[in-house]
């Protein structure tokens, strides 16, 4: 198989074909290698996210999973099963510490679920990918505006 | 009161679609209801918190969970989370702003230029 492998990926290398690619078995080897460490080097990043930013522990855990080898479909179900106790734990440290009231955390949650189990039936009905550009656009324009301020 | 709801259910859309509402809720906390950036994050974890643990509880009955392969990552990532906390705090929510604000202009970005139609899964499932 390497053999074959090896000469192919020149190839495509040299023909400009696609270099990314090339890159991407490079990448995929690494993690295969030392799969262990880079499920803590994963671990270790969606904490930092997490705990310095109280979120965006997903949307680093999602493509990192992927890569990990947790196909498409389940990599968004287990993250959030990562960034859960992760978010107790840094929870716990921000109520102690930051200047919130829990009056002004409870009454969020019941439309929180109510806002999540819509998106649930949902999922179907929108193009994922336009749900992310309008994402992507709102924090382009809130991470302007804050830098700004 | 009334816009905290909206924006605490829009979030809630967001989350469960996995597109990261948590970071429109703190933006939403920032921005328009005054409270500073660790006061804005905090609400938002505590908010996560009974969201997460009922997708994950559905999830887990849909064996949509790889829970092995992620135990060791929880285990490094809780005390990188209690680190980060922690450098939060240290840092101060003035500070502590910009640097959201960098980040959440990178992941904007990222989103709005490098997302491939391909990879939503929701078009697979029609």
């Amino acid at each position: 198989m390497q053999n074959y492998g090896e000469p192919l990926r020149r190839f495509a290398f040299f023909s400009d074909i696609s270099p990314p690619a090339a890159n991407t078995i490079h990448m995929n080897k690494f993690i295969e290698k030392h799969k262990k460490l880079y499920f803590y080097i994963l671990g270790a990043v969606t904490g930092i996210c997490n705990g310095l930013f109280g979120s965006g522990g997903g949307i680093a855990a999602v493509p990192m999973l992927q890569k990990g080898g947790v196909d498409v479909k389940k990599s968004h179900a287990t993250s959030l099963a990562l960034t859960l106790p992760l978010s107790v734990v840094s929870a716990f440290f921000y109520a102690y510490k930051s200047s919130f009231r829990w009056g002004d955390a409870l009454p969020l949650i019941p439309f929180g679920l109510a806002g999540a189990v819509i998106g649930g039936l949902l999922m179907k009905k929108i193009p994922n990918t336009l749900l992310k550009r309008i994402f992507g656009v709102i924090l382009i324009i809130s991470g302007g505006r804050l830098l700004l301020q | 009161m009334i816009w905290s709801f909206t924006a605490a259910f829009l979030t809630g859309i967001f989350a469960s679609l996995g597109v990261g509402g948590g970071m429109i809720l703190i933006i939403y906390l920032t921005v328009f209801a005054g409270f500073d950036q660790l006061a804005a994050q905090g609400i938002n974890l505590i908010y996560f918190i009974p969201i997460a643990l009922l997708s994950v509880v559905i999830h887990t009955k849909n064996k949509l969970i790889e829970w092995k392969k992620i135990i060791p990552a929880i285990v490094i990532g809780v005390a990188f989370a209690a680190l980060g906390t922690y450098a939060a705090e240290r840092i101060g929510s003035p500070a502590l702003k910009k640097i959201f604000a960098v980040f959440i202009l990178l992941i904007g970005i990222k989103e709005l230029l490098f997302t491939k139609g391909t990879n939503s899964f929701s078009k697979k499932e029609n």
